[in-house]
């Protein structure tokens, strides 16, 4: 195999594929790319055995096609510390011998590790499939992740539930993350195509990984899935991973329906009085207690070595008129709600013990729950 | 030796003279000599094969005849009394392995609500010492006597041989204890004089007494350490106790310093009586080895009625719960798991290791399963719920309810259909 290419090209391939790689890993060839050279094209995989990427790259002039596996960490370290601009070649002779890559006067032997060895995914039937601007998938993501468990007894919620469901009326693809303390639930529109999908648990590292490669692309991104495995097409590269086999808890029933007292504050005084506020707790979980009035909202903590912090906000930010309330949350998961809200935050509650219902005023697509904790 | 070195007479329970080698005032044999006597104040106790002595002291014909405590042919020893235990019969033995060893021992059912009521009087004659008692087990506790000295117009040593002969008279089991500088060397002292012991290890000596102890002496040190230390050339406690911690945490990792300070007989723990237990378990050992998940089930939800019980007495719950199986081949295997939210009802203890049980089921015959809380929280934190179970809190509420109707009407009043035994 011998080819070059555009060191820009090479390395933004690489950057997409090698991050899938896992650091730690206690099978060699799993550090590996895997390089396929034919004419005109290269094509990288890159696998953790749960999740496969592969980018076509196109603009490559092959002399010599061929496969090999090389490092993929090393490999875009190196294509990264390439000056700008440079042509890179890469040139393997075949069975044992190493990679030697060339660019310029800057020569290396990277040693490389038997195609045969290297694990393909099977990705199966995909028999269902939709396609979904990237923009509405970002938020799909973006406002759900942040709720995901990484707890393992409770395997099913390490991931972002996708399903296709009816929301007053409309038929809406939903997504849906819970840690059991907070959950947040997204939808768009229903894509065309989507209709008969099953629910899927999409994996943690799935989720960041499309992410990313979905932050460099305002087309449509293409969606294959079955039971057990998930497709994205994202520009060139395209993601296959497998699913949490698992059933994901019935959610519904935990979002409460009845919470009738309305606050409703602006977000940025909001989020950033929380922070200040909350800088005062030692405790790791940070609460901070809501005692809320009519139009007038006291935000407070303390600690036993460090003292306390309040903070008032009133009507010129706040609006509330029924009963007096007083409530306790950790910051951190208010800010993660707040920080998907764009102007104006409106909770819900029932009392300063029940389940809280966060939306965004103005985007009712997105709906969050949010356990109380004792202050 | 200097003149005046310290001394007590065990029966009399009396200052004696150094010099004699019977009390004047009794006559008896049974003297305590020790430098530091007088002012040493933390004592480790421990009942002498209590269950055995228990049966003992209630069927006084049996004296005479070697006594082991244990369940059913397949059980293993809970105790053995002393003469059964010269012929190698030890506590935690296969039942048909120490029957093997003494095949005229008399073997008896254990009655646990007798030698519960036998360790609370116990207990409640140790907390008349000191109220610094932290109990380790049934039948083993740890006292710290400091500042005792005017309320029982005595030094330490001699409110302990008070004791000791309390616990004879009024329960009719007899103790052997430790008393040294601290916990561990307390512990460690106790071992040395069984049956009625009173061993007594000053400040002084403990490093020169503990030098060519083999590692395994200390608690802690397991097989499995045991074998990496003695990998690396450390047999005795003296090569341990020489490393500096810098030494220590180069060669045995972060544990490394505090198993030489533990060498060197140094232990800063102190007699806490809020720490009473750190784990709460049950476990049972099988008729037959069983194998399969639908046969492991049935005892494994008996164990988890009856963790949820001994949790809740002690108004403790489960963060964790641990399962414990042993092969048919003796082989142990733990395994655990954290709850996401803390409880005390059988059924969720149960959910969660029967997940961990589903693992550990692959053809292989068991002989004991076992189920243990840990770490433990405490009750009032345990089944709260949360937005992926927020039916918890509605099932502790079940459970309760069954429990008081239970208390009222007996066991079989009502059960859940899992805990019905096939007819």
């Amino acid at each position: 195999m011998k080819f070059t290419v555009e060191r820009a090209l090479l390395l933004k391939a690489l950057a997409h594929v090698q991050s899938v790689v896992e650091r730690r890993n206690t099978i060699p060839i799993l550090a590996n790319v895997l390089l396929a050279a034919q004419e005109g094209s290269l094509k990288l995989t890159a696998t953790d055995m749960e999740i496969a990427v592969v980018e076509d790259l196109a603009g490559v002039q092959v002399a010599r096609p061929g496969r090999t596996t090389a490092p993929a960490a090393t490999l875009y370290e190196i294509v990264r510390k390439l000056p700008d601009g440079a042509k890179v070649e890469l040139d393997h002779a075949g069975g044992d011998a190493p990679l030697r890559l060339r660019a310029g006067r800057f020569n290396t032997d990277l040693a490389v590790l038997p195609v045969e060895d290297f694990p393909s995914m099977t990705e199966g039937k995909l028999p269902h499939g939709f396609a979904l601007p990237a923009g509405q998938l970002r938020e799909l993501i973006d406002r759900t992740r942040f709720a995901i468990s990484t707890e393992e007894t409770r395997y099913y919620l390490n991931g972002i539930f996708l399903h296709a469901t009816e929301s007053e009326g409309a038929r809406v693809l939903r997504a849906v993350a819970t840690d059991g303390h907070r959950l947040a639930r997204v939808e768009e529109p229903l894509p065309e195509g989507a209709a008969g999908m099953p629910g899927v648990i999409i994996p943690r590292k799935t989720v960041n990984e499309v992410r990313k490669l979905a932050e460099e692309t305002q087309d449509e991104i293409a969606v294959k899935l079955s039971d057990t495995k998930i497709r994205f097409d994202i520009g060139t590269v395209q993601l296959t991973s497998k699913l949490i086999d698992g059933t994901f808890p019935e959610y519904d029933r935990v979002i409460p329906r009845g919470n009738d007292k309305v606050l409703k504050v602006l977000k940025k005084e909001f989020a950033e009085a929380v922070g200040r506020v909350a800088a005062i707790s030692s405790e790791r979980s940070r609460p901070v207690k809501l005692s809320i009035d009519r139009n007038h909202l006291l935000l407070s903590a303390s600690s036993a070595e460090q003292g306390q912090a309040q903070e008032e906000l009133d009507s010129d930010v706040v609006k509330y008129e029924s009963s007096p309330l007083e409530i306790g949350f950790q910051a951190r998961y208010l800010n993660d709600i707040t920080d998907q809200i764009a102007e104006q935050v409106e909770f819900r509650f029932a009392d300063g013990s029940a389940p809280t219902v966060v939306t965004d005023a103005a985007k009712p697509e997105a709906l969050y729950v949010l356990m109380p904790m004792r202050v | 030796m200097p003149a005046l070195m310290p001394a007590l007479c065990r029966d009399c329970c009396q200052e004696a003279p150094a010099d004699r080698p019977t009390c004047p005032a009794c006559g008896s044999r049974r003297l305590v000599r020790h430098a530091e006597l007088f002012t040493l104040t933390v004592a480790h106790i421990d009942c002498d094969a209590f269950y055995a002595s228990i049966e003992k002291r209630d069927r006084p014909e049996l004296l005479a005849r070697p006594v082991i405590v244990g369940g059913g042919k397949r059980g293993v020893v809970s105790a053995a009394c002393y003469l059964a235990r010269t012929t190698g019969v030890r506590s935690a033995m296969p039942m048909f392995k120490a029957l093997r060893l003494c095949p005229d021992a008399v073997v008896i059912k254990p009655q646990m609500a007798k030698y519960v009521a036998a360790a609370r009087q116990i207990r409640e004659l140790m907390e008349a010492l000191t109220p610094l008692v932290q109990p380790l087990s049934i039948d083993e506790a740890v006292l710290d006597l400091r500042g005792t000295e005017a309320l029982h117009r005595a030094p330490p040593a001699l409110t302990l041989a008070r004791f000791a002969l309390d616990v004879e008279r009024q329960v009719g089991v007899t103790i052997s204890l430790g008393l040294a500088p601290n916990r561990l060397l307390a512990k460690l002292t106790a071992e040395r004089d069984k049956p009625r012991g009173f061993a007594v290890l000053g400040a002084s000596e403990a490093a020169a007494w503990l030098a060519p102890q083999p590692v395994s002496l200390l608690p802690g040190v397991g097989p499995a350490l045991q074998k990496r230390l003695e990998a690396a050339g450390f047999t005795r406690l003296g090569q341990l106790a020489a490393l500096d911690a810098r030494e220590a945490l180069r060669r045995f990792g972060e544990d490394g310093p505090s198993l030489a300070a533990r060498a060197r007989g140094e232990d800063s723990r102190p007699v806490d009586p809020s720490r009473e237990v750190k784990s709460i378990s049950a476990e049972t050992t099988f008729e037959t080895d069983l194998a399969t998940l639908a046969t492991l089930e049935a005892p494994l939800w008996r164990l988890c009625e009856k963790l949820g019980r001994r949790l809740r007495d002690k108004s403790l719950a489960a963060a964790g719960v641990v399962l414990k199986l042993k092969t048919a081949d003796f082989r142990q295997r733990t395994r655990n798991m954290r709850l996401p939210v803390p409880s005390l009802v059988p059924e969720t203890l149960f959910a969660a290791a029967r997940s961990l049980l589903a693992k550990e089921v692959d053809g292989t015959a068991f002989r004991l399963i076992g189920i243990g809380a840990q770490p433990l929280a405490p009750a009032a934190a345990a089944d709260q719920g949360d937005l992926v179970d927020p039916d918890a809190p509605r099932r502790r509420a079940r459970w309760q309810a069954m429990e008081t109707l239970r208390a009222r009407f007996g066991e079989g009043a009502v059960a859940l259909g899992r805990g019905l035994r096939p007819r």
